[in-house]
């Protein structure tokens, strides 16, 4: 101890913290590495540390028993696509909110936000009875599409979204609009050429939150993808444990588990330089 | 306020006018919506239902009308699509659940009164002496609808007949095998025995209705027509057995058919009952009861939850907020990792690591404690579930905060003799909490209605022993979604009343939470 602190000197506090903060955040994700190797694939024959040994045949099993390749694909059809359009969507809005002046603005805002809080999940009952009726008129936005779903979330692309790139948009100095309007820019093109490369890390970490948010989406998915080859992660994984395998697909469902982290940190190592800046609304000087 | 609004107005910018580049991209973009509003009208045509043709209509209108002007209508070009998804598939679900929450919609009241009366007299279909019989065969039309494909041995005749009534076939349309059984059917796939038997229950509830009664299938290869033994009368508006003679009146209050003892019918219709739903509420003593008590963990849990994230998000985001920090990216890249896990499947992974008997917290610990069996232990698990989910996120946007802050501004205070425990409570904290206080109310109002959170663990419990309707661990939203789908039967109407007041309840806390931050005037200005 005393070797270590001197090499750390007055830092000391600062690594016992983050070391305690870093026990703290991996315990679970060895175990549910441990659960991934674990030969039995139980849940009570797992432990943090894999003690009969480490296999791969969970992962086989995986594949073998069950379509996860296709849930894969169809979470990130569904996330990518409704993260990309959400965001162009949520930056075109938040982009009038915070250029343009026109009656209705802070009432627009407020209710932005107010939308949000109310409980949706009792809405699922409306959508189940709207989607009923499109499926018998377009069955290509029915159920078991993944393009309905897909629109389904596309109406929350306005929401905190709006607001947080609202928030980065205004840091963006008006002069710079101002200048190109008068080399003759129009509005589209301020838009597309002066602000949007300006607000690059609002996009990535907004862009991030909508793609964790829909992969992560439970109760709305579950209503709409029944059939086995339609799910998306979220419901296939659930469904794996469901009260009576609960113990014996333990080990898959870590696999699973850990496949389905794989898209959310490749897209975070991708934006990791955007996001800490991004996250807070003024963290960049203008 | 509207004279700082047309000065603002007047000082906008003249755009100039659109580049070729922005005409053609234009131009194809509406020649999209044009195409895609054609396809959407012609099943709509088909269907007769003139309001949606003129939804569309309207929608591609006002698309038009924004889009073919230059310059004008800016604001609307921008906020148009984003705000008629929000209508379709966010405001109008609200709406509807507005709307609900003041009729008794739920299990039992689900239709009309009419459909009431119609399934009321097909249930009561019975086979009497003398009833005409028929031979029978499943079959499913094109839309895998179940549809009876009868046939009269007597008189040799066919139909077809489903949810909606009989149909004559032509004889030349239908094969019959070597048995006797009919085997095709023009137009109808007939069904193999197993494929019938698994939609037995569906086979068993259809009754083809006919004059005075209904045909039900009697096993899966012979049918009957059966009379109703109960049946509507517009004079009394009642329903009357025919056999036993009893009488259900409508009672146009509660939407059900009822007789002199009280007693009522299952089959019930939809009817208006005002704001009952919602003193239901206030005075009901079996709902208040649970309702305040939810209420005050629901705060906590909320208010817990954002205090612990930010707590150990900004400790660690301090600690690491130092230059040149030994491991400093190893320390980051690791924190943010049960940010970037699936939270559905961390829950679930978390609800097992709490087992009592194979769980990962009592075996590490060496410990037997049934975690999820007492209401404290439970609320504390939950809890520092949370904490796990949610310090990683609250660590990036601590990081970015301080990182905002002017060294300059912490330097001087160094100079005036600040200490850095000083510096940090006087001159960090309350900059952070200005640029964060946001992020931190619409975090309680997220997990003021975290859904996921307590349903994929505890699932609400403990409950208390015979009160399984409210656990320890319960938000308002997890307590209604049992009313709503629960296993007691459903009762949407009521549950919208309910989700209506957490909707007060979070958009209060939050406005006035917005009110009080100065962050409102950065974003107002």
């Amino acid at each position: 101890m005393s070797a270590r602190s001197k090499t750390a000197g007055r830092n000391w506090w600062r690594h016992l913290i983050l070391i305690l903060a870093v026990v703290f955040a991996l315990v679970p994700i060895v175990f549910v590495v441990s659960a991934a190797l674990n030969p039995q694939g139980t849940l009570s024959s797992t432990g943090l540390i894999p003690t009969d040994g480490v296999s791969l045949s969970n992962v086989g099993d995986l594949f073998a028993n069950t379509p996860f390749a296709h849930w894969y694909l169809n979470s990130i059809i569904v996330s990518g696509s409704a993260a990309f359009i959400s965001i162009f969507i949520s930056a075109i809005a938040a982009y009038a909110f915070s250029r343009f002046r026109f009656a209705g603005r802070r009432v627009g805002l407020m209710s932005l936000l107010l939308i949000q809080m109310f409980p949706q999940f009792l809405a699922i009952v409306a959508l189940f009875l709207m989607f009923s009726e499109v499926t018998e008129l377009w069955p290509a936005f029915g159920f078991n599409t993944l393009s309905g779903l897909t629109l389904v979330y596309l109406g929350g692309a306005l929401g905190v979204n709006t607001w947080l790139m609202k928030g980065f948009f205004d840091t963006v100095p008006k002069e710079l609009d101002e200048s190109a309007v008068m080399d003759g820019a129009s509005h589209t093109q301020v838009f597309f050429r002066i602000i949007l490369p300006l607000v690059a890390p609002i996009l990535a970490v907004t862009g991030l939150l909508a793609f964790i948010g829909t992969i992560n989406e439970y109760l709305i998915a579950n209503v709409f993808l029944t059939q086995p080859e339609n799910k998306t992660l979220a419901i296939g994984l659930f469904g794996l444990i469901n009260e009576t395998n609960r113990n014996a697909n333990f080990g898959i469902f870590a696999v699973g588990t850990l496949l389905t982290a794989i898209p959310t940190v490749a897209v975070f190592q991708l934006l990791q330089r955007y996001i800490v800046g991004g996250l807070t609304v003024g963290a960049v000087k203008g | 306020m509207d004279a700082v609004q047309t000065a603002s107005r007047q000082r906008s910018p003249g755009y100039a006018g659109t580049s070729l580049t922005g005409l053609v991209v234009r131009i194809t973009l509406l020649g999209v919506v044009a195409a895609l509003a054609v396809w959407a009208v012609l099943p709509l045509i088909g269907a007769r239902s003139w309001i949606g043709v003129g939804v569309v209509a309207a929608a591609t209108a006002l698309l038009f009308w924004i889009y073919l002007t230059p310059n004008k209508r800016l604001p609307l070009k921008y906020l148009v699509p984003g705000t008629l998804l929000l209508i379709a598939f966010q405001i109008v679900p609200v709406l509807f659940t507005l709307s609900t929450s003041v009729t008794n919609f739920g299990d039992g009241h689900r239709g009309s009164k009419d459909e009431a009366i119609v399934s009321i007299q097909t249930a009561s279909i019975t086979q009497v002496p003398g009833s005409p019989e028929y031979d029978l065969a499943i079959a499913t039309g094109g839309d895998d609808t179940l549809v009876f494909i009868l046939s009269d041995p007597a008189t040799g005749r066919y139909w077809a007949g489903d949810a909606d009534g009989l149909k004559d076939l032509v004889p030349a349309d239908v094969q019959k095998g070597l048995s006797g059984k009919i085997t095709e059917a023009r137009g109808y796939t007939i069904l193999t025995a197993a494929e019938a038997a698994e939609r037995s229950q569906e086979i068993t509830d259809l009754a083809v209705p006919v004059d005075g009664g209904g045909i039900r299938a009697n096993g899966l290869s012979k049918a009957f027509k059966g009379t109703s033994s109960r049946a509507y009368d517009q004079a009394c508006d009642c329903v009357r057995d025919s056999v036993t003679g009893e009488v259900w009146t409508a009672d146009p209050e509660t939407g059900y058919f009822t007789d002199a003892a009280g007693q009522s019918l299952p089959q019930g219709w939809q009817v208006a009952v005002g704001l009952d739903n919602y003193t239901r509420v206030v005075t009901d003593e079996k709902i208040r009861g649970p309702f305040l008590s939810v209420l005050w963990w629901n705060f906590a849990f909320a208010i817990l939850s954002v205090l612990v994230t930010f707590g150990l998000g900004l400790l660690c985001a301090i600690a690491l907020h130092k230059e040149r920090l030994r491991a400093k990216f190893l320390y980051r890249t690791l924190i943010v990792l049960p940010y970037a896990m699936p939270a559905f499947a961390m829950l679930l992974i978390w609800r097992d690591m709490f087992n009592q008997d194979f769980g990962l917290i009592n075996t590490m610990f060496g410990l037997d404690v049934g975690w999820f069996s007492n209401p404290w232990t439970a609320r504390f698990a939950v809890i520092l579930v949370q904490l796990w989910l949610g310090f990683p996120y609250m660590f990036l946007v601590a990081t970015g905060a301080l990182q905002a802050i002017p060294s300059e501004t912490l330097e001087a205070a160094k100079i005036d003799g600040a200490t850095g425990w000083q510096a940090f409570r006087r001159i960090t904290l309350p900059l952070l909490l200005v640029s964060l206080t946001p992020l931190l109310i619409s975090s309680f109002a997220f997990n003021f209605n975290n859904f996921n959170a307590i349903q994929l663990t505890t699932g609400g419990g403990p409950f208390a022993a015979g009160n399984s309707s409210v656990g320890a661990t319960d938000l308002l939203i997890t307590y209604t979604y049992r009313l709503a789908f629960g296993g007691q039967g459903a009762q949407y109407g009521f549950a919208a009343a309910v989700s209506v007041f957490i909707f007060l309840i979070v958009a209060t806390v939050s406005v006035i939470g917005f009110r009080r931050t100065r962050a409102q005037e950065e974003i107002y200005r």
